[in-house]
C-alpha cells in the first residue's frame, strides 16, 4: 500500500479532479449523490496522501534526496518541460494536511450548504479547488506549479464569487482574481527569467543551479531581482502587504470557502511556494530580508486593522493575513522548518475558528457583527468550546499547537538579530508585539461572541453531527498537533529544514515572554470586553483616540487609496490611450483601408476586360521573367527562385 | 554537326511555329482566328514532345503520349471554343473580341 | 546519305510549316487562313513521320487536319457575312505583338542553344503502335479514361451552349 502510494502519489490530486468531471458531467441533477461521490474521492485522496506520508516519515533517505519521477511534457531544441511528482517531507506533510482539511471541511459543507440549489456545483468547485492544490504541492516543476496556482486562482474566483445573486460577491471575486493576478504577473516573469538564465524549471534542477549562479553569467544584483520577481506572486496570493486587500474581501463566499482558501490551500500556496525555492531566496540575502520585512510589516499590520473590524470573518480573515505573514517572517529569516510548522498548525486552528465562525453564522442566520452576539457558549456548547481552543491555539498557550510554532518562529528571529542583521531586532520587536496584538483581538472577539449576556433577539442553535464532527477532530489537532515540533524533542525540525537542521537549546526565557504576552493579551481582552459589561472602557478607549481607531476601522484607508488610484491615474491614462486609440489607431487603419480602397478604384481601370490585352500583358511578362532568370545576374536569379541553366 | 538532324533543329522550329501562333493570338480581331492560331501554339508544342521523344527516350514513348493527350484536349477545346463563339455571335452578332469586353470593371 | 535527306526532308516540311503558319496569321480571309492552316497540319505530319511517329501523325491528319479544320469552317459560314474579304482584320495590338513574339523567339532560340541535350543514340521502334498500345492503356489508362470523360463533357456542353441559346432566340 505505501509503496502503492509512493508510486502513485499522481492520484492525490487526480481523485478529486475526476470527482470535479463527474460532478459536473454526470451527477449534477442529484445534490446528495455530487456530495457523495466529492467526499468519497476526497476521503480516498485523503487515505493515500497518508500512505504517502507514512511512507516518506519513515524513510530519513528522503530528506536529503526527495522522491522524484516525471514525464516528458514537451520539449523542443534547449527546452524541455516535465510534469512530475516531488516527494520530499515538506510536500508530503502538506499533501496529508491539505487533503485532511479538506475532507474535513467537505465533510462540514454538507451541513452547512443543505438545501443550496447550487450544492453541486459548490461540490464540483471545492474538489477542483483541493485537486489544484494538491498538485501545485507534490509539483516537480516551476511551470507546472505555476499552472496549478493559475488553477487554485481561478478556484477562488468562482467560489468567492459563489453567491452569484450578491453583487458584493461577484466584486470580491473580481477584487481577489485581479489582486492576485498582479501577483502572478511579476512570478511569471520570474519564472521566465529563471528558465532562460538556468535553462530548466525543475525544483531539483534549480536547486542545483542557482548557488553557482556566477557560471550562469549573471550577478547578485539580477539574482535578487529575480527573487523578489518571483517573491511578488506569493505576496499576491498569500495576501501579504500590499496586495493583501483581496483576503477580507473574499469573506464573501461560503464559509467553508473562507476556510478553505484561508487554512489549507490558496493563501499557504504562496507561503509553500516560497518554501519550495527557498534555495534561491538563501542565496541572496537582499530578496531574504524583503521577505522578512514584508512579513512582520504585514503581521503586524493586519494584526492592528483586526483589533477593530466587527464582522466575525473580517477578524478572522485579518487574523490570517497577519499570521500569514509570521510564515513569511519565518522563511524570510531562513527558516524553512519554522514557516512550515506554523503553517501546519495554522492550517488547523484557523480552519476551526472558520468552520466555527461558521457554525456561529449558520445558527443566527448570517448575523456576522461581533457585538450583536454574546453568550453562545451556553447554546453552543460545541461550536463554543473548540472556538476556545482554537482561540487559545493562535493566541500562544501552551501546550495548544499555536504556541509552539509561534515560539519557533521567534526563536529563530531572534537568533537572525543575534546574527548581527541590521534590522533583526525590529523584526522580532514587530513579532512579539504581533503576538501580543492576536491574543488580544482574538480575545475580544470570543469573550463578544461567546460570552457575557445573550441577546434576547437572538435564538442560536447548536449546529448538525456533519458540521460539529469537522470541529470536533480540529480541535483535537490544534490541541496537539504543535507536540511534534516541541524544543525537547523537535522531530520536526529533523525531518522539515533547509540546510541543516535547527539545534536550538530550549529557550525558556524567550517561552516565558510570549507566554507572558500571549496572557497579557488575553486578559486585556478580559478587562475591556468581559468584566465590563457595558463596555465603557472599550468604549471610551475608542472614543479618546478616535483618529487611530478610524485608522484601523477603515484599514488605513488603503483599498480608498487603491481606488483614488484606480481613479485618478488608470482611468486618466485609460482616457489619455482612448483618445490615442480613436483618433491615431483608428485613422491609421481607416487611412490605410482608404488607401486600398482608392488604389483599387483607380486599378480598376485597368481591367479592359478585353483578354487579348491580358494575354499581351502576360507574355510580356513572362518574357521579362525568363530573360531575368536565365541572362540576369544570378544573384537575382537566385532571389527569383529560379536555376540558372 | 554535320548533317545529322538535331533536337535544337525542331525545338527552334517549334519555338519560330509557337512564336506565330501567339503572334496571331494576340493580333486578330476575330475570334476564330484567335482559336485557330491557339492550335497553332499547341501544335508547336507537340513536335517538341515529339521530337524530344525520338532524341531523347525513344523506349518511353511518352512524349507521344503526351502528344495524343494534347491533341484531345485540342480538338475538345475547338469544339468548346466554337461554341461558345457561336453561342455569343447569336446574341450579340459578333466575333469581334474587343466587342467581348463585358467582363471588366 | 540518309541524313542528308532527312536533313532536307526537314528544311522543306519547316519551311512549309512556318510559310503557310505566317499565312495563317496574316491573311485577311478567314477561310483561307483555315485552308492554309491544313497544309501547315500536314506539314506538321509530315515531321511527326520524320521522327518516326507514324502513330501521331495518323491522328495529327485525322483529327487536325479532318476534323479540326472542318469544324473550323463551319464555325467560321455559321458565323461571318457572306463577304469574306476582310472578315480576318487586324487589331491595334500587332506593333506591340510582333516585337513581343520576335523577342520570345530570340530567348527560347538561345536557350536552346545553351542547353545541353543527352542524346540516347537509340533508335525509335519501328512498331509504334504495338509500342504505344500498353503504354496508353495501362500506365496511362486512368488519364485515357479522363481523356474520353473530357471528350464527351466537351460534346455535350457545346450541344448544350448552342442549343439553349437558339430556344432563347426563338423565345425572344
Amino acid at each position: 500500500m505505501v509503496d502503492f502510494a509512493l508510486t502513485h502519489a499522481w492520484l492525490v490530486p487526480l481523485l478529486p479532479a475526476l470527482a470535479f468531471v463527474i460532478i459536473v458531467f454526470l451527477t449534477r441533477p442529484w445534490p446528495k449523490l455530487s456530495g457523495a461521490v466529492s467526499i468519497a474521492a476526497m476521503f480516498s485522496s485523503f487515505v493515500l496522501a497518508s500512505s504517502v506520508a507514512y511512507g516518506v516519515f519513515t524513510n530519513p533517505g528522503f530528506i536529503e534526496r526527495p522522491l522524484i519521477y516525471s514525464l516528458r511534457w514537451f520539449g523542443m531544441e534547449g527546452f524541455t518541460v516535465d510534469v512530475g511528482v516531488m516527494l520530499d517531507p515538506t510536500s508530503a506533510m502538506m499533501l496529508f494536511m491539505v487533503s485532511m482539511v479538506a475532507t474535513l471541511i467537505q465533510i462540514y459543507s454538507t451541513g452547512y450548504m443543505h438545501g443550496d440549489p447550487q450544492y453541486s456545483v459548490f461540490f464540483s468547485y471545492l474538489s477542483l479547488f483541493a485537486a489544484s492544490m494538491l498538485g501545485l504541492v507534490i509539483s516537480s516543476n516551476l511551470l507546472q506549479m505555476f499552472i496549478l496556482w493559475e488553477l487554485v486562482g481561478l478556484c477562488s474566483f468562482l467560489l468567492i464569487g459563489f453567491y452569484t445573486f450578491k453583487i458584493s460577491a461577484r466584486e470580491a471575486a473580481k477584487k481577489a482574481f485581479i489582486t492576485t493576478r498582479i501577483g502572478d504577473f511579476g512570478m511569471l516573469l520570474g519564472l521566465l527569467f529563471l528558465q532562460i538564465i538556468f535553462g530548466t524549471l525543475d525544483l531539483a534542477g534549480l536547486a542545483e543551479r542557482v548557488p553557482h549562479y556566477e557560471q550562469y553569467g549573471i550577478s547578485l544584483g539580477l539574482l535578487t531581482l529575480i527573487a523578489i520577481l518571483v517573491f511578488i506572486g506569493p505576496i499576491g496570493k498569500s495576501g501579504q502587504f500590499p496586495l493583501h486587500v483581496w483576503l477580507p474581501d473574499a469573506m464573501e463566499g461560503p464559509t467553508p470557502v473562507s476556510a478553505l482558501i484561508h487554512a489549507a490551500t490558496m493563501v499557504v500556496a504562496g507561503v509553500y511556494l516560497v518554501g519550495r525555492t527557498l534555495f534561491l531566496f538563501s542565496e541572496v540575502p537582499g530578496a531574504a530580508e524583503v521577505i522578512a520585512f514584508i512579513g512582520a510589516f504585514t503581521a503586524i499590520f493586519a494584526a492592528t486593522i483586526a483589533i477593530t473590524q466587527r464582522e466575525i470573518k473580517r477578524i478572522l480573515a485579518y487574523s490570517t493575513v497577519s499570521q500569514l505573514g509570521y510564515m513569511m517572517l519565518a522563511l524570510g529569516v531562513g527558516s524553512l522548518s519554522a514557516g512550515m510548522f506554523h503553517l501546519w498548525t495554522h492550517a488547523f486552528f484557523k480552519a476551526l475558528m472558520f468552520l466555527g465562525a461558521g457554525s456561529v453564522l449558520h445558527a443566527l442566520h448570517d448575523k456576522a457583527d461581533v457585538w450583536e452576539m454574546g453568550g453562545l457558549i451556553k447554546k453552543m456548547p460545541i461550536t463554543g468550546w473548540t472556538f476556545v481552543i482554537g482561540g487559545l491555539a493562535i493566541a500562544g498557550i501552551p501546550p495548544f499547537a499555536g504556541f509552539w510554532s509561534k515560539d519557533e518562529i521567534l526563536v529563530v528571529t531572534l537568533e537572525y538579530a543575534r546574527q548581527g542583521h541590521a534590522l533583526g531586532y525590529l523584526l522580532f520587536f514587530l513579532a512579539s508585539f504581533t503576538a501580543l496584538l492576536t491574543a488580544f483581538y482574538m480575545w475580544r472577539m470570543i469573550f463578544l461572541t461567546f460570552f457575557g449576556k445573550e441577546k434576547p433577539e437572538n435564538h442560536p442553535h447548536e449546529s448538525p453531527l456533519s458540521m460539529t464532527f469537522p470541529l470536533l477532530v480540529l480541535a483535537a489537532l490544534a490541541a496537539v498537533g504543535g507536540l511534534i515540533g516541541t524544543p525537547w524533542a523537535n522531530v520536526w525540525g529533523k525531518w522539515i529544514h533547509f540546510g541543516h537542521p535547527h539545534h536550538g537549546e530550549p529557550n525558556y526565557g524567550l517561552m516565558f515572554f510570549s507566554v507572558a504576552l500571549a496572557v497579557a493579551g488575553i486578559g486585556l481582552a478580559y478587562r475591556l470586553y468581559y468584566q465590563d459589561e457595558e463596555k465603557k472602557l472599550a468604549k471610551q478607549l475608542a472614543e479618546r483616540y478616535q483618529p487611530l481607531y478610524k485608522l484601523s476601522y477603515h484599514k488605513y484607508y488603503i483599498d480608498e487609496l487603491y481606488q483614488w488610484f484606480t481613479r485618478q491615474v488608470v482611468d486618466a491614462s485609460a482616457a489619455v490611450f482612448y483618445w490615442f486609440d480613436i483618433h491615431v489607431v483608428d485613422n491609421i487603419v481607416n487611412g490605410l483601408a482608404g488607401a486600398t480602397k482608392l488604389s483599387g478604384q483607380g486599378l480598376r481601370y485597368f481591367h479592359t476586360g478585353r483578354i487579348q490585352t491580358y494575354a499581351l500583358v502576360f507574355f510580356l511578362a513572362l518574357l521579362v521573367i525568363t530573360v531575368v532568370l536565365a541572362f540576369g545576374s544570378p544573384t537575382l536569379a537566385g532571389s527569383m527562385g529560379g536555376v540558372h541553366s | 554537326m554535320g548533317t545529322a538532324l538535331n533536337p535544337s533543329y525542331f525545338m527552334v522550329l517549334s519555338a519560330a511555329l509557337f512564336a506565330i501562333g501567339l503572334y496571331g493570338a494576340l493580333s486578330r480581331k476575330n475570334a476564330i482566328a484567335v482559336l485557330i492560331s491557339i492550335e497553332i501554339m499547341l501544335t508547336a508544342v507537340n513536335i517538341n514532345l515529339v521530337a524530344i521523344n525520338k532524341f531523347l527516350t525513344p523506349e518511353a514513348f511518352i512524349g507521344q503520349i503526351f502528344a495524343i493527350f494534347v491533341i484531345t484536349v485540342a480538338a475538345a477545346e475547338v469544339g468548346l471554343g466554337l461554341a461558345i463563339i457561336i453561342a455569343i455571335y447569336r446574341n450579340r452578332h459578333t466575333v469581334d473580341l474587343d466587342d467581348f469586353n463585358w467582363m471588366k470593371w | 546519305m540518309d541524313n542528308v535527306y532527312s536533313l532536307l526532308a526537314f528544311v522543306l516540311l519547316a519551311g512549309m510549316i512556318l510559310g503557310s503558319a505566317l499565312l495563317v496569321v496574316t491573311l485577311r480571309n478567314l477561310v483561307h487562313s483555315v485552308l492554309w492552316l491544313i497544309v501547315m497540319f500536314i506539314g506538321v505530319a509530315g515531321t511527326f513521320l520524320l521522327l518516326n511517329a507514324d502513330f501521331v501523325a495518323a491522328v495529327q491528319v485525322l483529327v487536325y487536319a479532318g476534323a479540326v479544320c472542318i469544324m473550323l469552317v463551319f464555325g467560321v459560314m455559321l458565323v461571318q457575312r457572306p463577304n469574306m474579304e476582310h472578315s480576318n482584320p487586324i487589331n491595334w495590338r500587332f506593333k506591340l505583338a510582333a516585337p513581343l513574339v520576335g523577342g520570345l523567339f530570340i530567348v527560347i532560340g538561345l536557350l536552346t542553344a545553351k542547353s545541353q541535350l543527352v542524346v540516347s543514340g537509340q533508335e525509335v521502334p519501328a512498331q509504334t503502335v504495338q509500342a504505344l498500345a500498353p503504354i496508353l492503356l495501362n500506365d496511362f489508362v486512368i488519364p485515357f479514361e479522363v481523356a474520353a470523360i473530357l471528350l464527351t463533357v466537351a460534346l455535350t456542353g457545346a450541344l448544350l451552349l448552342v442549343k439553349e441559346v437558339k430556344a432563347n432566340g426563338n423565345g425572344s
